[in-house]
């Protein structure tokens, strides 16, 4: 096994662990933690794979910026110890039968990966942060432009949501 | 045996820089909380620490020991698994930040091998974006640290700091574009050469000049992030008894002292290397006879050292100072009798002077500016320094723009 190799298999088996982890604990701050070490060991691996701004904003954006705000959320409300229902028989039968869908899409997509893997590496060259602002800002501007727009609805209707009803 | 030292060689390199790194660093910290007493007590007109070793030199020894020894208590009803991992956390946090900075520019030639001062490669195309995403993290620590004590002291303060790191990031990341439209690059050594362009101005050709506004804004924003005066409010003893370490003892509290000092040191390192000039010496590149600053400066420290020892009362003192005053004189002497090594240690020397200069700023500042108040604080950070870096950001732009459009080509 060469070293990347065993890399990837590190990084990905803590990912796999971190979020199964994260649904088993009973405490939102260890899910919140948990997540945490998902996102960072995501990072790595795109690290792994060349894309190295893609793998400190992906550390910076999720685990700084947004995991941070779930810390503060849960500390600020200072959530306790959640209780675990049993599992209801239709989320039970239904999400069982997706997971098996989605685990089988995905392998079949592995499967034939060859041609996927040149297509998606054929996108662009993400390597370089010259690439990336190439294709954020010029190829793909609109797309990147509406994006943002769409994020800022979401953050206006948290507002109205938010917004106490006058009395 | 010698085929796997020649097929690991940079595995090998790269933990000896690591493990050499750790040492540095650590022993600088120890030396720094001596500075920083010695130089807040001079401030005060006190004397500081005086009776460790000949001018409480080996204080910092003392206190290490005591940090190892002293009894460390789990309070009652804290979250455990939480609790001893926030202090790890942190201090981990804070030293791979500094792995990421460069020492020096040319490498160092050993058994065939290029070793470049600083661990990461030379090549690192994110270099401050990394040192971002590991300082992004270091919140955690604190924030952690201040939630599992399961006290009301160490979760007012951990939240503070939470508040207080993720209102400054803003600033602290929107007044570092300045600098990385000039140079074109995240990578730190390019910054540093876009510095260079202009060898005949010494000085002058450093970021400091066009990003004043964005050096202030690094450097207040800087001082938040780390917890340090006047922006100490997540420990303010007066309000929060310790803050977010209240309940941690022994060398629990020890590893967040180092990981604070060590990430003063960090920021004095992005400070320097950012907007002043990093390695470049402040001289014009003409005058050759700068070169021997640096030798000019530790001999007469080491006579200094020497004469202050011979008239030292202890007979320890008697012994160390003038030893050390020695070896420090001996050292200047060598980079005078040999050039290679003098011009190799230039770029070092520069850029050790300007970290050491940033850190007495640090403690400058700690003991002369009174804290900030909590509002005033978050007032200061979201409605002055963030437009402020903004507005450099746009200016830095249009300038550059200009250049390129109207510029001389």
């Amino acid at each position: 096994m060469t070293a990347p190799l065993a890399v990837f298999f590190v990084l990905a088996g803590l990912a796999v662990i971190g979020a199964i982890n994260l649904i088993l604990q009973k405490h939102p701050i260890h899910s919140a933690l948990s997540l945490i070490v998902v996102m960072v060991a995501l990072a790595g691996l795109y690290l792994l794979m060349g894309a190295e701004f893609v793998a400190a904003v992906q550390i910076i954006v999720y685990g700084g910026a947004i995991m941070v705000l779930f810390v503060l959320v849960i500390m600020l409300l200072n959530a306790g110890i959640e209780e675990h229902t049993s599992i209801s028989k239709l989320a039970g039968v239904p999400g069982l039968l997706l997971v098996a869908a989605l685990a089988g899409f995905i392998t079949a997509t592995i499967a034939r990966s060859t041609d996927v893997v040149q297509a998606a590496q054929q996108t662009g060259d993400m390597s370089s942060n010259k690439g990336i602002s190439n294709m954020l800002f010029r190829d793909f501007v609109y797309p990147f432009e509406l994006t943002s727009f769409l994020i800022l609805v979401a953050i206006m209707g948290a507002v109205v949501l938010a917004q106490r009803e006058k009395s | 045996m010698s085929t796997f030292l020649s097929s690991n060689a940079e595995l090998i390199i790269t933990l000896v820089k690591i493990v050499l790194l750790l040492f540095i660093v650590l022993t600088v910290n120890a030396y720094l909380t001596w500075f920083e007493r010695k130089v807040v007590a001079h401030i005060q007109s006190r004397w500081g620490p005086h009776r460790v070793g000949p001018h409480g030199l080996l204080q910092p020894l003392a206190d290490g020991v005591k940090f190892l020894f002293k009894e460390d208590p789990t309070p009652a009803g804290v979250d455990k698994f939480v609790f001893y991992l926030a202090p790890l956390l942190a201090l981990a946090l804070a030293m791979t930040s500094i792995a990421i900075i460069p020492f020096g520019p040319d490498p160092i030639h050993v058994f065939g091998h290029d070793v470049y001062l600083g661990i990461a490669p030379p090549d690192l195309n994110i270099g401050i974006l990394a040192l971002f995403a590991i300082t992004a993290l270091g919140v955690y620590g604190i924030a952690l640290a201040g939630w599992s004590s399961n006290s009301k002291y160490p979760l007012l303060g951990g939240l503070r700091s939470s508040a207080q790191m993720i209102s400054y990031e803003l600033a602290l990341t929107m007044s570092v574009v300045g600098v990385l439209l000039l140079a074109g690059s995240f990578n730190l050594r390019d910054i540093i050469n876009a510095q260079a362009h202009h060898p005949e101005l010494g000085i002058l050709g450093w970021n400091v000049w066009p990003q004043i506004l964005g050096f202030i804004c690094f450097f207040i924003a800087a001082i938040a992030e780390t917890n340090r005066a006047p922006f100490d409010l997540p420990e303010a003893e007066s309000e929060l008894v310790a803050g977010f370490h209240t309940e941690y003892a022994s060398f629990k509290f020890a590893m967040f002292f180092i990981a604070e000092y060590t990430s003063m040191i960090t920021v004095s390192c992005l400070c320097s290397i950012m907007f002043f000039g990093g390695w470049l010496s402040p001289f014009p590149a003409s005058w050759t006879f700068t070169h021997y600053v640096p030798s000019v400066i530790l001999i007469s420290f080491g006579l200094w050292v020497i004469w202050d020892g011979i008239r030292y009362e202890t007979v320890f003192g008697k012994i160390i100072l003038p030893a050390a005053g020695i070896a420090i004189t001996a050292l200047g002497a060598v980079f005078i009798l040999f050039p290679d090594v003098n011009a190799f240690i230039q770029a070092p020397f520069w850029l050790l002077s300007k970290i050491f200069i940033f850190l007495f700023v640090y403690v400058w500042m700690r003991g002369t500016l009174p804290r900030f108040r909590y509002d005033q604080l978050m007032a200061f950070g979201w409605k002055l320094l963030l437009p402020v870096s903004i507005v450099n950001v746009v200016l830095t732009s249009f300038a550059i723009l200009a250049k390129m459009q109207w510029g001389a080509k």
